[in-house]
């Protein structure tokens, strides 16, 4: 019995004798000379794991294209042909006689066990570019609008930062009241809502119901499309609160005077706001 | 004949050591432009967003329309960058300021008169705190409008009005601290509405205060909100934010 590296240099020298190229020479040497060491290690289980003598498959060499959405043991049956092709031109090579001798038939069985590992669908392998998209690289494209943007609004802060002092009145004091008293901008718009509801309606009711309303918005407005003409009633039904809370604080911030009655702002002089 | 001395070329010569230097391509990763060898290549490009803590935020690539200044208008970036300006100038502020009543009053004046830059940085920390209430009121009403609060983005968009609540807090928390007219009066008339909670109306207003009416506590109470507590949640929420907006697909699609 030929040693493996015996094997080894048996099929190279046939591969070379054939014209293969040197690397298929060397990869197939190789090939069998692994095939050789495990069969002689283990005897037993290589002829346990023997296949079937090729007759049984009548689909030959030609059956590869539908292995893929084959039955699970139909490509590790199918592939066999394939490979024996090449051993049984030659039948002196590539397999261990030993093994040969297990498997019990005339010509060289492929001593190659396959197993199906998974079943991939062509169109799994076929898909796997992206969808083409327009893209952009982020440097420098969006990161140079990003740098101008900020360079823009950091220039126009400081520049109104130098011009306008934030206000500093006098010191806090508690026995004076001054007339009329504020909430800071942003809240100007509950605190006119205090004219007309009762307090806890005006300052904790409807707050609570804008901030759960606009937190729920994206689960009470199941229309998926992102176009205007299908979605008018949402924008209409947004535009309607965020015009009235513009309102609401544009008059709590100019139309309001001492005791925070209605005036106009070129009456009372209330024109400049204190932010 | 010997080369003519060329300093430009010497100098390039020099920077182009430097680049290549051991030390600076420890520090800096393949993309900068601070290693010898960056080029305009889309490899590098990528490298530059991939191999930066700042930029990887965001993605290599976004979609061709998600840089058109009209649909974004900057200003979820814009309220990203205020945040960060306020959060520089702040710190500057916290130098010269004590949160008690009895020297509250005199550190403004003197941040106004004797420190250096100190009225302009509380001018740039004022105007900006408006600046980002109003930059994230807009961001949120552009989300609305180009519909991109629709799934799956639904639950940023939940994490934005809680960003939005959290900046109008921040921004009604620091407008406590100078201690003057304005600061006190505004603040009671905001703080008289949470009385009004059904039930607990009383108990809100005195966890809010530190006491039944404004006092000294309060002023210690909300200048620890303004400056440790409410800055750490948001930054945990706009990390949320900014994670999501990359996990639910990148920038909303167009209209």
């Amino acid at each position: 019995m030929p040693t493996p590296d015996e094997i080894f240099e048996q099929v190279l020298a046939e591969e070379t004798a054939k014209g293969s190229s040197p690397a298929v020479a060397q990869a197939r040497a190789k090939a069998a000379r692994v095939r050789a060491e495990r069969g002689a290690k283990d005897p037993t289980k290589a002829s346990g794991e023997t296949s079937p003598p090729p007759a049984s498959n009548p689909t030959s060499k030609g059956g590869a294209a539908p292995a893929a959405e084959a039955q699970a043991p139909a490509p590790a049956a199918e592939a066999k042909p394939a490979a024996a092709a090449k051993p049984a031109a030659k039948p002196a090579t590539g397999a261990p006689p030993k093994r040969a001798a297990a498997a019990g038939v005339g010509p060289a069985v492929p001593e190659r066990v396959q197993r199906l590992l998974a079943v991939v669908k062509p169109e799994a392998i076929q898909k796997v570019e992206r969808q083409p998209m327009d893209r952009v690289n982020v440097w420098p494209h969006l990161m140079a609008a990003e740098f101008v943007s900020l360079i823009v609004v950091m220039l126009m802060l400081t520049v109104f930062s130098m011009a306008v002092d934030a206000p500093l009145r006098e010191l806090a004091n508690f026995n004076t009241t001054p007339n009329p008293s504020k909430a800071p901008w942003y809240f100007l718009g509950l605190q006119e809502l205090l004219r007309y509801f009762h307090p806890q309606v005006a300052g904790v009711s409807i707050p609570t119901v804008i901030i759960i309303g606009l937190m729920a918005a994206p689960f009470i407005d199941r229309n998926p499309s992102t176009r205007p003409d299908d979605r008018k009633l949402a924008i209409v039904i947004f535009s309607f609160f965020m015009f009235s809370f513009a309102v609401l604080t544009i008059l709590g911030m100019f139309f309001r005077g001492p005791g925070f009655n209605f005036v106009y702002p070129w009456d009372g002089g209330y024109l400049f706001f204190e932010l | 004949m010997a080369k003519a001395w060329n300093p430009r070329e010497k100098l390039a010569e020099r920077m182009d050591q430097l680049h290549g230097s051991q030390l600076m391509r420890a520090i800096f990763r393949p993309g900068s432009i601070f290693r010898r060898g960056y080029a305009d290549s889309p490899r590098n490009r990528a490298y530059v967003v991939m191999n930066s803590l700042l930029y990887h935020l965001h993605p290599v690539k976004v979609k061709r329309h998600g840089i058109k200044l009209s649909y974004t208008l900057c200003l979820g970036g814009l309220s990203f960058f205020l945040f960060i300006l306020l959060t520089i100038t702040g710190i500057y502020l916290m130098f010269f300021y004590r949160p008690s009543v009895e020297a509250v009053y005199g550190d403004m004046q003197r941040l106004h008169t004797q420190v250096s830059f100190g009225l302009l940085v509380r001018n740039l920390h004022r105007w900006g705190a408006h600046l980002m209430t109003i930059s994230v009121f807009l961001h949120m009403a552009r989300v609305f409008y180009t519909g991109a609060y629709k799934p799956p983005r639904e639950f940023n968009w939940v994490v934005g009005v809680i960003l939005l609540l959290l900046t109008l807090l921040l921004a009604f928390t620091g407008y406590l601290l100078p201690w003057d007219q304005l600061a006190v009066w505004a603040v009671t008339v905001g703080t008289e509405m949470m009385k009004n909670s059904p039930v607990i109306g009383d108990q809100v207003q005195f966890a809010l205060l530190g006491g039944p009416v404004i006092g000294p506590e309060t002023l210690l109470r909300w200048y620890t909100l303004h400056v440790l507590l409410l800055p750490f949640v948001i930054v945990i929420f706009i990390s949320i934010h900014f994670w999501r907006v990359r996990k639910d697909g990148g920038i909303s699609g167009p209209m």
